[in-house]
């Protein structure tokens, strides 16, 4: 399955001449990803938790001071903040998986009228405001609402059920868009030869998704790890956890050296989440048989349980899990104050509210967010493209193997990270970056960096499965017949990487349009984004506001719906019969 | 902007307004300023950039900071950093590197912090009416009070009258069994007003009493939400949007926003017993390369025009008593005679104490 010996013996004669070339390539390739994120990423978080680490000396200089670890890790809380963590995140990523493979095999493996709208519906909840989302879920969950008879208010339930809610598209994605393009002739020979559906799927299919579903696991647990507005909302005060803490200690307490303590235990937390995925995708990472084409898809047929089984729990899961609490908020987008139905909300997005409310109209907010997430999303895709190209190859050396593991990682840690300890680090380390003389920190550019930094791991974990599932082989049959390296990319990964790009892009410019914690910082409210505005509306007393921050919310939603449809469409259609 | 435009600004600046001539005057008044700035002379031109940190909630009428930019010939850059609380803390932290010239937004719970953090250059406008001077807390001398409000609990009056039941006015009437599972609060650990409400208990029964009341709140029944959007829309049935308890904690301001179709009557009264008042305050920041562009900027901010402009788009009283406000405030939001008040220097050095009490007491 990965190279062979006599493959490898064929190859070193071609590859020697362009060697110095190839890896000063290669090089730059890793090292510019690296420079983007140490920047903006470690730079800054380093600095904060070391702010947290050393204390005034009384003389004027700083002594290193680790007292801190002491006291914060034997108060009871922070275990009981730790162990809640763990439970949320591991419950949450568990139940987004289970729930999203018989959506990903639905909505990407069958063929049915709708199908594009579907999966442009099922990721509106990964970019809706956390406050909206609490609202909305807590008019389901309330002892008046449709669910309220579950009495999952403020429970643990009722935080899990909305961390489902937000994760449940990146599941979908990104097993989807690895599933549409596996050659089917391998389960077909299986039930062929005698296998259930089941057992096709148990032995054959499932092993070959493993690495998209460790991929999308390891991406859904950082989120639900680090996921701060819906527990706050959803769970009261009962459910805190360490981002929580983290940001109670930053912005409210100026507690630094509580802080620091809790962003390494958070990063314990994210590392070992990180290891897990690793070795798990490790096993089962092999080439698989990719189909550039769609003919994997199949159209859906009502009288094979193996459709309708998996089409049953998604139209239960999508209705009761994301058009319940969306229905009711879209509806009530429509409503003005008196509860008469009608646009009103709407033709007010293109004012600054009924008493001035905003300083710029909503759809200024909107074409400032779709110009910065435009933005976001070329840098994403390039550092995240570059990011995992490198991540992809398997050196012969077992150091840079090592080392390649490694990056993917590193890249994984924007996800785990709080962003408050960034936005707070960015603040003590952009006044001049890397010498330069250009205060970064009130720079409008500081916002689309501070989203790509977030989406990049989206788009690594997007593109990687399929770069790494295309069998090296081709790429060294290619390379014999004497094609240079840059050929065998452009011919052998590019058209196969193609289409997951698309989602790629898809997805950053979704993450951009949702992101509003590093926005929230240092935002310039003449570049007011929508999310940035939603929660300005929405913080306000007035049904007039709450109307408008509805019908705002129903916009991004749209638009994020609106974005992933042309991504999809986007993909590539070009390559395919090059092999 | 060429130089003869701006040499017109700077001389519109100076003859048209007068809250400007701070950097004309002679001498800066009081001893309030522990560094008195020598004025600038007045021939001094005004240009280039100023930058205006501030808190997520600040807003002006459309044209106000563009008017400002026309007569003095300087560029207004607005960053917003967070909520109130912050806000300091992003002061605090880049108080060698300050991220602006002027900052609005501090208010009083938090001032005290940035005060002793050093991240001020005192500076106070000439010739504050005495109703701002007054809003001057102690310790707070070099910061010029740019508005006001109450954090107070509002009722539902409508649902009251339904049930026929007397609304609570006071405190001590909350933990009364009749009012029992009606109250909806915001947590003080993550919500600004929910601190507030903390600052007046702890006035209101004493640093030995007040957490006995809360107990007494939390045992007759008290819902607490992390924020004040949660708790005004989800939890208070006066919002109209399926709340389900008729007492919350907001403004004294919120039910001028709750007034009737006709415009006789709001629906929503806040409870004036119950108030802790709130001052927010503009600052010059230490370490700025531009001192002169940053007082003509609170000059402006404290200005008549300013002062009236705030209840409008902050939905707070402006610092000046003399500035007409609107007519529905007359009305429905009068601010409390005698709030609750605590001292900044006791408020910063208790914070993260009484937080913590409060949440062993009201959380467990």
């Amino acid at each position: 399955m990965t190279t062979s010996s006599s493959g490898g013996a064929v190859l070193r004669a071609p590859r020697r001449r362009s060697a110095p070339a190839t890896w000063a390539w290669w090089l730059l390739a890793a090292g510019a990803p690296l420079l983007f994120l140490g920047v903006f990423f470690a730079w800054p978080v380093v600095a904060l938790v070391l702010q947290g680490f050393f204390a005034d000396d009384g003389g004027g200089g700083r002594v290193l001071d680790l007292s801190g670890f002491g006291e914060v890790l034997s108060q009871p809380r922070t275990w009981r903040v730790v162990g809640q963590t763990l439970a949320q995140a591991t419950v949450g990523t568990a139940l987004s998986v289970l729930l999203g493979l018989p959506a990903a095999y639905v909505l990407y493996r069958c063929r049915f009228p709708g199908r594009t709208v579907a999966r442009a519906l099922v990721t509106v909840p990964f970019v809706l405001p956390t406050v909206v989302v609490g609202v909305a879920f807590r008019s389901v969950l309330a002892p008046s609402g449709p669910l309220g008879f579950l009495g999952w208010e403020e429970s643990f339930a009722g935080i899990v059920l909305a961390l489902v809610f937000f994760n449940y598209a990146v599941v979908v994605r990104t097993v989807g868009g690895l599933w549409e393009r596996l050659d089917p002739r391998a389960e077909q020979a299986a039930r062929s030869l005698g296998a259930t559906p089941w057992q096709a799927f148990r032995t054959v299919t499932l092993p070959a998704l493993g690495p998209a579903i460790a991929s999308a696991a390891s991406v859904v647990f950082l989120f639900c790890a680090t996921a701060f507005g819906v527990v706050l909302v959803l769970g009261g005060m009962r459910y805190g956890t360490i981002e929580t803490e983290i940001w109670v200690r930053t912005t409210q307490f100026l507690d630094l050296r509580a802080a620091a303590v809790l962003s390494i235990l958070q990063l314990v937390v994210v590392t070992g989440a990180l290891l897990v995925s690793a070795r798990l995708r490790a096993r089962r990472e092999r080439a698989l048989h990719l189909s550039s084409d769609l003919s994997a898809a199949h159209r859906f047929s009502w009288r094979s349980a193996a459709d309708v089984v998996p089409a049953g729990v998604t139209a239960v899961v999508v209705a009761g899990l994301l058009v319940l609490p969306l229905a009711g908020l879209v509806a009530r987008s429509f409503q003005g104050p008196d509860g008469s139905w009608g646009l009103d909300n709407y033709v007010a997005l293109g004012t600054t509210g009924g008493r001035n409310a905003l300083t710029v109209t909503v759809w200024g907010a909107t074409a400032t967010s779709l110009r910065t997430a435009a933005l976001a999303a070329t840098i994403a895709v390039v550092v995240g493209g570059l990011v995992a190209l490198v991540v992809s190859r398997r050196p012969r050396s077992r150091g840079l193997r090592r080392a390649v593991g490694t990056l993917d990682a590193v890249f994984m840690l924007p996800l785990g990270v709080s962003a408050v300890t960034v936005g707070f680090g960015f603040l003590i380390t952009l006044d001049r970056p890397l010498g330069f003389d250009v205060d970064l920190r009130t720079s409008g550019l500081l916002v689309p960096i501070a989203q790509a930094v977030v989406a990049i791991p989206l788009v690594v974990r997007t593109v990687l499965p399929v770069l790494r599932a295309i069998d090296p082989r081709l790429r060294e049959v290619a390379a014999t017949l004497g094609a240079p390296p840059g050929r065998v990319l452009r011919s052998v990964d590019a058209p196969l990487a193609a289409r997951s790009l698309g989602l790629a892009i898809g997805f950053a410019f979704a993450v951009s349009l949702g992101e509003f914690g590093a926005t929230s910082f240092l935002a310039r409210p003449d570049a007011a984004t929508l999310p940035v505005v939603i929660y300005r509306l929405i913080g306000l007393p007035g049904a007039e506001n709450y109307g408008m921050a509805l019908a705002a919310s129903v916009v991004l939603a749209t638009l994020t719906a609106t974005v992933m449809m042309v991504a999809e469409r986007l993909r590539g259609d070009a390559g395919g019969g090059e092999f | 902007m060429t130089i003869r435009t701006r040499r017109t600004a700077a001389i519109a600046a100076v003859g048209l307004l007068p809250l400007l001539a701070a950097c004309t005057g002679d001498d800066a008044p009081g001893e309030q300023q522990n560094t008195p700035v020598p004025a600038e002379s007045g021939e001094a031109e005004l240009s280039g950039t100023v930058t205006l940190v501030t808190h997520d909630s600040f807003a002006l009428s459309d044209g106000m900071l563009a008017s400002f930019e026309d007569e003095t010939g300087l560029t207004v850059e607005h960053v917003a950093a967070g909520d109130a609380g912050t806000l300091v803390n992003q002061l605090v932290l880049t108080a060698d590197s300050p991220l602006g010239d002027v900052v609005y937004g501090v208010d009083n719970t938090f001032a005290s912090r940035a005060v002793a953090a050093d991240v001020f250059e005192p500076y106070q406008p000439e010739g504050l009416d005495d109703s701002v001077t007054d809003l001057v807390g102690a310790g707070l001398e070099g910061l010029t009070p740019i508005d006001k409000g109450d954090v107070c609990l509002n009722v539902d009056t409508a649902w009251f009258e339904d049930q026929g039941v007397e609304p609570p006015s006071t405190f001590e009437d909350l933990t009364d069994p009749r009012y029992a599972d009606l109250t909806v609060v915001t947590n003080p650990a993550t919500s600004s007003p929910g601190f507030a409400m903390l600052l007046a208990t702890v006035d209101a029964f004493g640093e030995d009493g007040w957490e006995q009341y809360w107990a007494d709140l939390s045992a007759n029944g008290l819902k607490v939400t992390d924020g004040w959007s949660d708790a005004y829309y989800s939890d208070f049935s006066g919002a109209g949007e399926g709340g389900e308890r008729p007492v919350v904690l907001s403004y004294a301001t919120s039910p001028a926003f709750t007034v009737t179709e006709d415009g006789s009557e709001s629906t929503t009264a806040a409870l004036l017993d119950t108030c802790f008042r709130q001052v927010e305050y503009a600052g010059v920041l230490a370490g700025t390369d531009n001192p002169d562009r940053a007082r003509a900027l609170v000059d402006f901010l404290s200005s008549p025009e300013v002062q009236a402009d705030i209840p409008a788009n902050m939905y707070m009283y402006p610092a000046d008593s003399t500035v007409e406000l609107p007519a529905e405030w007359e009305q429905f939001a009068p601010l409390a005679e005698e709030p609750f008040d605590v001292a900044p220097g006791e408020i910063d050095a208790h914070r993260d104490e009484w937080i913590e009490q409060w949440t062993a007491t009201v959380v467990g």
